[in-house]
């Protein structure tokens, strides 16, 4: 098991040092600068903030530059923020989304497990159906359809919920996650009814049902942990896209966390933010890759045995 | 029991009564600031909030827009228009204790200025004799800039020219004081990116100081004890907002989470209107949305051309349409009544002249048209306006005008190498002089982006205006200039901007004025006009 992580992680490192490495000449290839605005930026005014952030070295000392940084863990400072750096800003948007993602994807399990498993129960019947239609409407809507309908209706209308923030009023962390947790339900919904599908059509299904045991403990006890393989499998990316792509729901919702970041820095041609998010994501996806693999072998006893042989 | 029951009646009041009841302004500020050091800031949200936290030498008045005592108590300038002497006010203090000084300038312009400190504003000072030298690093010596303190309260300013509008610039932040002794305890005086302006480090000398920093979500200001004018100061404080999502602003305005919106959605400006609803607020803007025109590339160059597509363009109903009705149609650069000056209006739409004028070019009924593309950053407005005005020129002139929408950054990289046919362009006065509109298009000028160069406009607007004796013969030369400008139409004009922002009733002394300018020590809280939505 332990070689079988340890592995894992040393291929994980040329991965990410070929992200960083394309992803630092690309954004150079990219036209325009971090500092061209509407405004012309006088000659010498843009050289010396050129020096300022080293961008006056030759592009290959800059890259090494960064690596020798980046293996001390500093990520450099910004662009459009200037006076704080990279991980400063990671470290102040992380939190919020990793609690946004956290939530919707307990969304999405909780509701998109139990419609799947429900429709699992009687294929091809309206109790198919119906949680099956649904959740297509979930993967089909998007966020930005679904925040503001929601807004709309318990923010203004009902006056129930915040229409914006993120933990300054009370309640206004519901709205953000249901937008987000939606579309991630759907796919539980598709993933765990086709999980459950194939795992009830299995013979140790057919001889818990024939020893007689009442159908929700067939479900509960033998299927449901077969059955809800592929949406562990999936929620470890799954976790990984939620941080990376909260962007929609922080912008709808006015929410301080990473994914603004992530996509303005683009917009900015903020280099070192654009490196430092996407070294610090593709990582984290690595990571959670791996996660989700070792939690997959541990609720599969054939893999776990072959790992612990391994 | 009690704390349940207080945090029960908490919940239920909404932003704006609370501000009301505690005298505090809720803000929608559009974005979140780049970072509160004056001279290395530059938008619109780091200025609503750098002009709370410091101050200038003098100020504008958000009703006349006239300069008014900032740190300085009183100016003079010398009768050729060359020196200017503040007085400052000998009870300008920073938020520590510290008097402001006339030595507190010397030291902050010579930092606004320094070649390594890569302040983008810096030339809002390049109307000080030698600060233009110093700053590209032509010059070395400060001493030989002129700006000299004569004592702890008199500065003196020596220009390189007279110019009317110096006294408005010191209300810019790129012209203000910053507090020495702080910015040097955390590293050199041009470095970046010490972190001097947090919430525990930040000596400020405005009408308020900064008690709240939290990163995309608020910035808390609070009124100052230490500030000359603080019994004016009406406000007890100001929260505000990074509200980058239009839509998202809009609605907390309507639940009572802001007083005050930036902008209101384009699309809800109609509906606040025609239900005429007081609380939106549409006023003059001191921008124009224009059209650049590459006149060094065919079939661009040919002067017949540019008019042809510009008396082509039916700007109101252009207005009318797409824009709702929100901004008003332009027929030159700089915006009308812009401190009292007019501009001339040398175009308007007409088809027939314009059908002729392309024909004489050599191109009758669009026959023979090479085709052209017009290039604008990717934004739905723009895209509408283009598009109506795609369709204008092919019905009234039978030409080809093909659209090309990119990413902004991408866009701004085509401008600047003028690397275009037509581009969408927008420009927002720094101050009240049609001089911040003009002098864009003398012929190094470095947002002109048209290849338009004229010596005798350049010498107009450069030497001659300057010296001018009254605000009237100086505003003939602009008018003469800027008729010499339009009658080579190196850019078609589109429309003047406004503002647009919703404001709750119980708001008071935050009136529109040009410049879209605030002056918080004007502001304050009437909970009694209190209305419903």
């Amino acid at each position: 098991m332990w070689r079988f992580v340890g592995i894992r992680l040393l291929q994980a490192i040329p991965v990410i040092l070929a992200v960083i490495t394309v992803t630092f000449f690309l954004v150079r290839v990219a036209p325009g600068g971090p500092f061209d605005g509407e405004k012309a930026v006088v000659p010498e005014v843009k050289a010396a903030l050129e020096a300022q952030y080293r961008l006056d070295l030759p592009l290959w000392q800059q890259y090494t530059a960064y690596l020798g940084d980046l293996a001390q863990g500093d990520l450099g400072p910004s662009f459009k923020y200037p006076g704080r750096s990279v991980n400063e800003l990671i470290a102040s948007g992380l939190p919020i989304t990793a609690e946004l993602g956290f939530y919707a994807l307990l969304i999405a399990v909780l509701i998109g497990g139990l419609a799947g498993v429900i429709a699992s129960l009687k294929p091809n019947t309206a109790q198919d159906y119906i949680p099956m239609s649904a959740a297509m409407i979930g993967i089909c809507m998007p966020s930005f359809l679904l925040g503001p309908i929601l807004l709309l209706v318990f923010g203004i209308y009902l006056e129930w919920l915040p229409v914006s923030g993120w933990g300054d009023l009370p309640g206004d962390k519901i709205l953000p996650a249901i937008t987000l947790g939606s579309t991630y339900a759907a796919y539980v919904a598709r993933l765990s009814r086709a999980g459950m599908l194939e795992v009830l059509s299995q013979d140790y299904i057919r001889t818990a049902r024939a020893k007689g045991l009442p159908e929700w403990q067939v479900v509960v006890r033998h299927a449901l942990r077969g059955g809800m393989m592929p949406v562990v499998a999936f929620l470890g990316p799954a976790f990984a896209g939620v941080l990376s792509g909260s962007f929609v729901v922080e912008t709808i919702f006015g929410i301080p966390g990473l994914g603004r970041f992530y996509v303005q820095a683009a917009f900015n041609r903020d280099y070192t933010m654009i490196l430092g998010t996407t070294v610090f994501l593709s990582t984290l996806i690595v990571l959670f890759n791996l996660l989700s693999d070792i939690l997959a072998a541990w609720m599969n006893p054939r893999l776990r045995q072959q790992f612990s042989k391994g | 029991m009690f704390t349940l029951l207080l945090l029960a009646c908490g919940a239920g009041e909404s932003n704006v009564e609370r501000g009301n009841r505690e005298g505090v302004l809720h803000f929608g500020n559009g974005a979140e600031p780049q970072g509160l050091d004056p001279h290395v800031v530059t938008g619109v949200p780091e200025n609503k909030i750098v002009r709370a936290l410091f101050e200038g030498l003098a100020v504008k008045n958000p009703y006349t827009l006239e300069p008014e005592p900032g740190v300085a108590q009183s100016w003079e300038i010398s009768d050729d228009g060359l020196t200017v002497t503040f007085h400052l006010n000998p009870e300008a203090r920073w938020s520590n204790g510290d008097p402001v000084t006339a030595g507190d300038y010397v030291w902050s312009w010579r930092r606004a200025l320094h070649p390594t400190m890569g302040n983008q504003n810096a030339y809002m000072l390049y109307p000080v004799n030698n600060a233009e030298a110093f700053a590209t690093g032509k010059l070395e010596d400060f001493s030989k800039v002129g700006v000299k303190a004569l004592d702890e309260r008199t500065l003196q300013v020596t220009l390189k020219a007279p110019t009317p509008y110096f006294i408005q610039l010191m209300d810019h932040y790129s012209t203000f004081a910053v507090h020495r002794p702080t910015i040097e305890r955390f590293g050199a005086a041009t470095d970046r990116f010490t972190p001097w302006t947090r919430v525990e480090n930040i000596v400020g000398n405005g009408p308020f100081v900064l008690k709240e920093w939290k990163l995309n979500r608020r910035i808390r200001v609070e009124k100052s004890t230490t500030y000359w004018d603080r019994d004016n100061v009406k406000l007890n404080g100001v929260v505000y907002y990074p509200t980058e999502n239009t839509s998202t602003e809009e609605r907390m305005f309507r639940v009572g989470q802001l007083h005050y919106t930036q902008t209101v959605p384009l699309d809800k400006m109609p509906v606040y209107r025609e239900r005429g609803d007081s609380r939106y607020v549409n006023s003059p803007y001191l921008g124009t949305y224009y059209y650049l025109l590459n006149t060094g590339v065919a079939p661009l160059n040919d002067r017949r051309v540019r008019w042809a597509l510009s008396l082509a363009a039916d700007r109101q109903k252009l207005m009318d349409s797409v824009m709702y009705g929100v901004n008003v149609p332009a027929y030159s650069i700089t915006p009308p009544n812009t401190l009292g000056y007019y501009p001339p209006k040398l175009i308007d739409h007409d088809v027939e002249r314009a059908r002729q004028l392309l024909a004489e070019a050599g191109f009758p009924n669009g026959e023979g048209w090479p085709g052209v593309d017009l290039v604008y950053n990717t934004h739905e407005a723009h895209r509408k306006i283009a598009v109506a005005l795609q369709q204008m020129w092919k019905d009234a002139l039978n030409i080809e005008v093909t659209l090309s929408n990119q990413e902004w950054k991408v866009y701004l990289n085509s401008v600047d190498n003028m690397d275009f046919q037509i581009a969408r362009r927008g420009w927002i006065g720094d101050y009240v002089d049609a001089n911040s509109f003009l002098d864009m298009f003398v012929c190094d000028g470095g947002n002109n982006s048209t290849g338009f160069c004229d010596a005798k406009y350049d010498e107009m607007i450069l030497r001659e205006a300057p010296r001018a004796k009254s605000r009237e013969e100086r505003y003939r030369i602009f008018h003469e200039a800027e008729t010499r400008l339009m009658e080579q139409m190196p850019i078609i004009p589109i429309y003047t901007y406004t503002s647009n922002h919703l404001v709750h009733p119980s708001v008071k002394g935050l009136p529109p004025n040009l410049m879209d300018s605030l002056n918080l020590k004007y502001v304050w809280l009437d909970a009694s006009a209190e209305a419903g939505p």
